[in-house]
């Protein structure tokens, strides 16, 4: 067969006018998605996709029916209380830690809650951090026979952690400020992590504090173990959304405050009815009895009601998922109250 | 063939070989302990296959919690599908079974293989104890369909009906499950399990079948556009992993798309698991063209055949008959990668199964669930080969 120059020229033309198209595209469609008014989508479409993880204990997992749950997905309720003024107007995305935030960033999800670390590069790429749901810290673990009771004892050790996390590199920074050698055995995914460690394969292992409580009861001999009092790292846990829509971000960020405040004024969702005739002109604020405060955000007036009559305050959510009732009975530390010693605070309703 | 076998059987006396004495001693003294050696190794492995069962049988008769598995099961089968449209899914298992059925009746060999081993499925669905009732009415309805099938397809004379049902199957079996305006919309998001896993295997096998035909043929065009549109196209696909093809289908086929159209995630993985498994069917089927003399081509223009006519009416089904393993193999490894999508947010079985066990009232059993779900691909895929070597069989591969 004899080749002509003429039709391997065309082919060549063909391809890089595809791609040329195929590029053209790609840009126009990208600036639209930068200008998207996430908001309006979320009003049009008629419910809140939000972004968790399924396979956190705690804080967002399947249920045996099929349904999520968690302390991040109650944040997603609220949202979605707080807009539609219906806690289930919810589709969650189950997403890996890899693609967590390319989801928001390319509109796949309105809103990221999945114990994400709130950090300057990861807020510098065009995302906007709520305020903190859950401020975290990471620990370590070891046996107790080991005799190590102090980051100092680990010299040497082997270590166990989850490759490709914040974790992973907090620890070798630790390490290399106090000028321990230590050995690090890195694993992908927790399980590995766990049951290495069950073995005795290693001597230490290392993840957010939550979750190392969260493991410590499904240990063989949970009595056998204990969480190094120090903490190496600040995890403060925080929902993402995409910085293109300020509306969004505001409403977003002041739902999580909502559920703050309502805690600060002990609202809950059981006794919400005895503060509805109150007397305290701040309380009528916030619930919405006078002024306007959910107009400005674009929701309706009565939009805390919502969130805590569906959902409840920060309080009710976290014994839901990680108080004394569950296996995780994790103290609330500094997820407290301002009043009560803690970081939780939320600017006035007003 | 079978003719020319007769007469030759006629014409020539043939001997017999002679018969084994086939006991067990002998057979036994032959294989397992001919000489010292031998009955060494005999010994010394029965020892530590004994051991190795007897640990492995342990763990999962006394050690391992099933519960686990049997309180997920409806999760691991079929997602988070809702229960109150749960029998839609059944639906389309009955209809699944009545075809099978028929159609092991007319054709006779590897159908009815098949059809045993789906009645055998659901026998055991059957004679699970913690399967809910309904789902057991279902499958005692489909059992009893299949059955009745088989029969009936023996007496009716309903090939061409069947053929066409089971081209209509698919359409029907996703109307079903999505509902599409007139039954209550289920999303895709909520479709999951082993559902979603045979959803995304069959899609992508038999979409990406008719597409790397025509790529393999395309490569071999006379014309330079087409051929090097396939050959940049199979290399380009060849040369990326599945996974950043995945990756790209589920963030990066939105931002292209814009605010305007919304393909949701199940579909956007179906799309990207066809476009990389047709560049390998591709090459597949070009081994099998290559494999065909050119006195085929020759002779089937000597014989007045219009290119299209001879591709496929004469080299095609030799070609693709040649390459059945190979197809087979393709098959079973995408049905094994579907499970590449629990990294892209899909929940198939696997991913649900890493999904329940972290569950806080069942964590630290993966293991079980782990398990089951080896299970569920074993069983499916050592039925895939067994197909492809019945089929190998009755078309006579591998003895030309």
């Amino acid at each position: 067969m004899k080749k002509s120059p003429f039709f391997l020229l065309f082919t060549f033309m063909m391809l890089s006018a595809a791609i040329l198209i195929g590029c053209g595209e790609e840009d126009t469609a990208s600036d639209e998605t930068a200008d998207g008014n996430v908001f309006d989508q979320v009003v049009s479409r008629g419910h809140v996709v939000a972004g968790v993880n399924s396979d956190l204990p705690g804080f967002g997992y399947l249920t045996s029916d099929g349904t999520y749950t968690g302390f991040d997905v109650d944040f997603a309720k609220a949202i979605a209380a707080a807009v539609f003024g219906d806690a289930e107007a919810v589709e969650y995305r189950p997403l890996s830690a890899q693609e967590r935030l390319t989801a928001v960033q390319t509109g796949e999800v309105d809103v990221l809650l999945r114990n994400t670390t709130n950090t300057l590069s990861r807020d510098a790429i065009g995302l906007h951090f709520a305020p903190t749901t859950f401020y975290d810290g990471q620990g370590i673990m070891v046996r107790k026979d080991s005799g190590i009771t102090s980051l100092e004892d680990l010299e040497g050790a082997r270590i166990a952690v989850d490759t490709g996390t914040t974790t992973e590199m907090n620890l070798a920074d630790t390490f290399r400020l106090l000028g321990i050698d230590y050995e690090p055995i890195v694993f992908d995914g927790q399980d590995q992590v766990v049951a290495s460690y069950e073995q005795g394969s290693v001597d230490a292992w290392t993840t957010d504090r939550s979750g190392l409580v969260a493991r410590l009861d499904t240990l063989a001999n949970p009595d056998d173990h204990f969480i190094l009092p120090e903490v190496i790292s600040k995890e403060p846990l925080a929902p993402v959304v995409n910085s293109s829509d300020a509306i969004w971000y505001d409403i977003v960020k002041w739902v999580v405050y909502a559920t703050i405040q309502a805690e600060e004024f002990g609202i809950t969702s059981s006794n919400i009815d005895d503060f509805m005739d109150s007397e305290n002109p701040e309380i009528r604020r916030f619930l919405g009895l006078e002024g306007e405060l959910g107009e400005e955000l674009g929701l309706d007036n009565d939009f805390v009601v919502n969130i805590i009559k569906q959902v409840g305050n920060y309080g009710e959510i976290y014994e839901r998922h990680l108080g004394p009732d569950t296996i995780f009975n994790l103290e609330r530390g500094v997820n407290s109250l301002w009043t009560d010693g803690g970081l939780l605070y939320s600017p006035p309703f007003r | 063939m079978g003719v020319n076998q007769a007469d030759i059987m006629k014409e020539t006396t043939v001997l017999q070989a002679p018969k084994k004495n086939r006991t067990v001693q002998k057979w036994l003294k032959d294989n397992m302990f001919s000489s010292w050696l031998n009955t060494f190794f005999t010994i010394a492995l029965t020892i530590l296959l004994f051991f190795l069962f007897k640990v492995i049988l342990s763990w999962v008769l006394f050690s391992a919690d099933w519960t686990v598995v049997s309180v997920h099961l409806k999760l691991l089968l079929a997602g988070q599908y809702p229960n109150a449209e749960l029998w839609r899914v059944f639906l389309c298992i009955f209809l699944l079974s009545l075809l099978t059925g028929f159609s092991s009746g007319i054709w006779n060999g590897t159908m009815t293989q098949l059809g045993l081993f789906f009645a055998g499925l659901l026998a055991l669905c059957l004679a699970l104890p913690f399967v809910s009732v309904e789902a057991k009415i279902w499958n005692a309805a489909s059992l009893l369909v299949l059955v009745c099938g088989y029969f009936g397809g023996k007496k009716l004379p309903l090939k061409k009906t069947v053929l066409f049902s089971w081209l209509m199957l698919f359409p029907v079996t996703i109307f079903l499950l999505s509902g599409f305006g007139i039954l209550p919309k289920v999303g895709t998001n909520l479709w999951g399990g082993f559902l979603l896993t045979l959803l995304l295997a069959v899609v992508a096998i038999v979409a990406s079948f008719p597409l790397g035909v025509l790529l393999a043929l395309g490569r071999r065009s006379r014309l330079p556009a087409i051929k090097y549109f396939c050959v940049c196209y199979i290399e380009f696909i060849r040369g990326i992993p599945l996974i950043t093809i995945l990756y790209v289908a589920q963030l990066m086929v939105p931002l292209f798309l814009g605010q305007g159209i919304e393909l949701n995630n199940a579909v956007r993985a179906m799309i990207g698991m066809t476009l990389f498994s047709a560049a390998y069917l591709a090459e597949n089927v070009r081994g099998g063209l290559q494999s065909i003399p050119s006195g085929q081509y020759e002779a089937s223009h000597a014989l007045g055949f219009s290119t299209p006519l001879m591709t496929f009416f004469i080299i095609l089904p030799q070609a693709l008959r040649a390459v059945i393993p190979a197809m087979v193999g393709q098959f079973i490894a995408i049905f094994k990668d579907t499970t590449l999508v629990t990294i892209v947010g899909i929940i198939d079985i696997l991913g649900m199964a890493q999904n329940v066990a972290k569950n806080p009232t069942f964590l630290g059993k993966e293991m079980e669930l782990f398990l089951f779900v080896a299970a569920v691909f074993f069983v499916f895929c050592s039925m895939l080969s067994y197909v492809s070597r019945r089929l190998e069989r009755s078309l006579g591969v591998g003895e030309r």
